[in-house]
């Protein structure tokens, strides 16, 4: 426990606006993840755990389309489509099969997903780490707020999140395919009978989902190294992220997402051993004052 | 129902109980013989390794079976406590040198008291929360694990072997008194489990299984039962985690590692759940699909994903529940013809 680090940088900016913006984008990252798992649950009901390898896919994908094309806006572009594409054979081929049966057969198939996509990874991009590097157009000299030192390219990936949270949210609450979104998470027969292919909205919100935590990878890939099993770690913490502000919310994502990230980069410095427990040791909090996290409706 | 006939009624039960047990005792003696007369038959050291290594994964696949199959409570975290095990037993051995069975319950305490506060907060969670937060468990363990390298050697391990003195006669660095002693573990433990799943408390379990809310209606303490069992459940998996830590002399971070419980969850899915044996058969086939499949490709998890998903989506059940349904069927048709 280093509580004097801790203490010293929370009264100097410079320290301050570093932490904060290097826990900005831990939980930005961590909010495009989180935000398609809640989406996936709160319409289709299931938790898919291999929501970790949609994001290894993003950054795979992203770092390729950039080797080969040299366009950082390709290369999201590559993640998300990508991962989306995947997304939707998955669920329409195998997750489908499974809805309406007990946890156990969902979390079989999402397991076998787990270890096969791992190997896949393994397979065409090799075991080793590897890294995209800095796209040309953000190497330039950081900026400086308040003292505290800000790679550009975190602005833009806080601006990305943050737009995406913001179409994500609006158009739920007001496009129509929105609507009907929300209707079929709410009553899938009702919606089923008026005439609406649920299939294709369970197809395309499991898309979504993926597509989300494929540019959240792509969006990692410049400044994380690529490992097969990388999701994995990251599947848990967005997996606390969404208890923690409640299974189905977007906006309980998004807080979660936040507090995590600042959790983390301050965490570092007050107690650098037990990072990950302050994690773990806020979520049982949550857990056992308010079981369906901070802005669950229902008693989980 | 009157009285009288209500306590004639469980008179029978408990007769038919007291039978049951008899019986199961005789079962584990004659394969506890069987399994010590192997070798005297046989000379092969890798036959004679690999009963051990599926006394060490049966106990903790079937400590799991009383969660998942038992009670309904799909843990996916239950790895955890075979990792505690293995690392609790080893750092004993190595930094305090106490004999082997002082070792052995002093895990055992460490495993309870860890069981029950985890337990404690997960089982009052639903389904897919508790097997995520559970999950999340064995994650921060592990993680734990991995960055407390003074203490547990970090990725590397604990590493330089762990010391086996001898007790009671029992030399643990023999590999025949270790074979003997494994197979002794797994039958004492696979009794003891298979006495709670037959027991009034075991029954008390399919009831929750069923209809938790029934369950609290007659009276039962779904809360207490469930942590009950959790901890019972942890204690029998680390156990298997002791058994693999003398087996390989040491502790590595992939006992605490998320794998081992979805391995644990597929050898119950591949064996079956409507058995007691089932997730023996199941750690049985197995150790025998990992060692051929490792044998044959470094693509290990694209086969092992592969047969997931033909028993998860194709059959839907596990071997023994066939083997039990054919059972079942015969028994009904032969009643029909007599």
């Amino acid at each position: 426990v280093d509580l004097d680090a801790l203490t010293g940088c929370l009264t100097t900016s410079a320290c301050l606006v570093t932490q904060t913006t290097s826990g900005l984008i831990i939980g930005m990252l961590l909010f495009l993840v989180a935000v398609g798992l809640t989406l996936i649950f709160g319409v289709l009901k299931v938790v898919n755990f291999s929501h970790g390898a949609f994001y290894m896919f993003g950054a795979y994908f992203a770092m390729t389309a950039y080797q080969l094309t040299g366009s950082f806006a390709l290369a999201m572009l590559a993640g998300a489509i990508g991962t989306a594409i995947i997304g939707l054979v998955f669920e329409r081929g195998f997750m489908s099969r499974v809805y309406g049966h007990d946890v156990l057969m969902q979390l079989l198939v999402c397991y076998a997903f787990v270890l096969i996509f791992d190997d896949v990874v393994r397979m065409i991009w090799g075991p080793e780490f590897k890294s995209m590097g800095m796209p040309t157009a953000f190497q330039v000299a950081p900026l400086f707020i308040a003292g505290g030192v800000v790679p550009p390219y975190y602005l833009l990936l806080i601006g990305v999140a943050l737009a995406a949270a913001l179409i994500l949210g609006v158009g739920l609450a007001r496009t129509r395919i929105g609507k009907v979104i929300r209707a079929a998470a709410h009553n899938p027969g009702m919606v089923s009978a008026l005439g609406i292919n649920t299939g294709l909205i369970y197809g395309g919100v499991f898309a979504l989902g993926g597509g989300l935590a494929g540019l959240a990878g792509a969006l990692a890939a410049p400044v994380r190294s690529l490992t097969p099993g990388m999701g994995f770690s990251v599947l848990i913490e967005s997996f606390i992220v969404t208890v923690i502000g409640g299974m189905g919310s977007i906006l309980g994502a998004l807080v979660g997402a936040l507090l995590i990230g600042l959790i983390r980069s301050f965490g570092s410095l007050g107690f650098p051993l037990f990072t990950e427990g302050l994690m773990y040791l806020f979520m049982v909090i949550v857990l056992v004052s308010r079981p369906s996290g901070l802005f669950g409706k229902e008693v989980a | 129902m009157s009285e009288l006939q209500a306590e004639q009624a469980l008179n029978v039960a408990r007769a038919d109980a007291k039978s049951t047990r008899y019986r199961d005792a005789l079962i584990a003696l004659a394969a506890f013989i069987i399994l010590a007369l192997l070798p005297a038959l046989t000379s092969s050291k890798f036959l004679l390794d690999f009963v051990i290594r599926c006394a060490a994964y049966g106990l903790f696949a079937t400590s799991l079976n009383l969660l998942v199959g038992y009670t309904g409570l799909t843990s996916f975290g239950h790895g955890m406590f075979f990792g505690l095990g293995a690392y609790g037993f080893g750092l004993l051995m190595q930094k305090t040198g106490v004999p082997v069975p002082i070792a052995f319950v002093a895990t055992l305490l460490i495993v309870l008291v860890i069981a029950a506060v985890i337990g404690a907060i997960c089982v009052r969670l639903k389904e897919i929360y508790f097997a995520f937060v559970t999950l999340a468990f064995q994650m921060l363990i592990h993680s734990t694990i991995l960055s407390w390298v003074s203490f547990t050697g970090g990725d590397q391990g604990l590493r330089g072997g762990i010391p086996r003195p001898p007790f009671l006669g029992i030399d643990l660095s023999n590999h025949l008194h270790l074979y003997i002693f494994s197979c002794a573990l797994l039958v004492i433990g696979l009794l003891l489990m298979r006495q709670i799943a037959q027991s009034p408390f075991g029954y008390t379990l399919r009831m929750i299984r069923d209809n938790a809310t029934r369950a609290s209606f007659v009276g039962i303490d779904v809360y207490r039962a469930k942590l009950t069992i959790f901890v019972l459940a942890a204690l029998f998996a680390s156990v298997g985690g002791m058994i693999m830590a003398l087996f390989v002399s040491g502790a590595y971070p992939e006992f605490a590692y998320w794998t081992i419980s979805g391995e644990g969850i597929f050898i119950n899915m591949l064996g079956g759940v409507t058995t007691f044996l089932g997730p023996m058969v199941g750690t049985v086939i197995l150790l025998i699909l990992n060692d051929t499949v490792t044998r044959l490709t470094e693509y290990h998890g694209i086969v092992l994903g592969i047969v997931i998903l033909f028993f998860a989506i194709g059959l839907r059940k596990g071997l023994m529940d066939f083997v039990f349904e054919w059972v079942v069927q015969r028994r009904d048709a032969a009643r029909e013809r007599g």
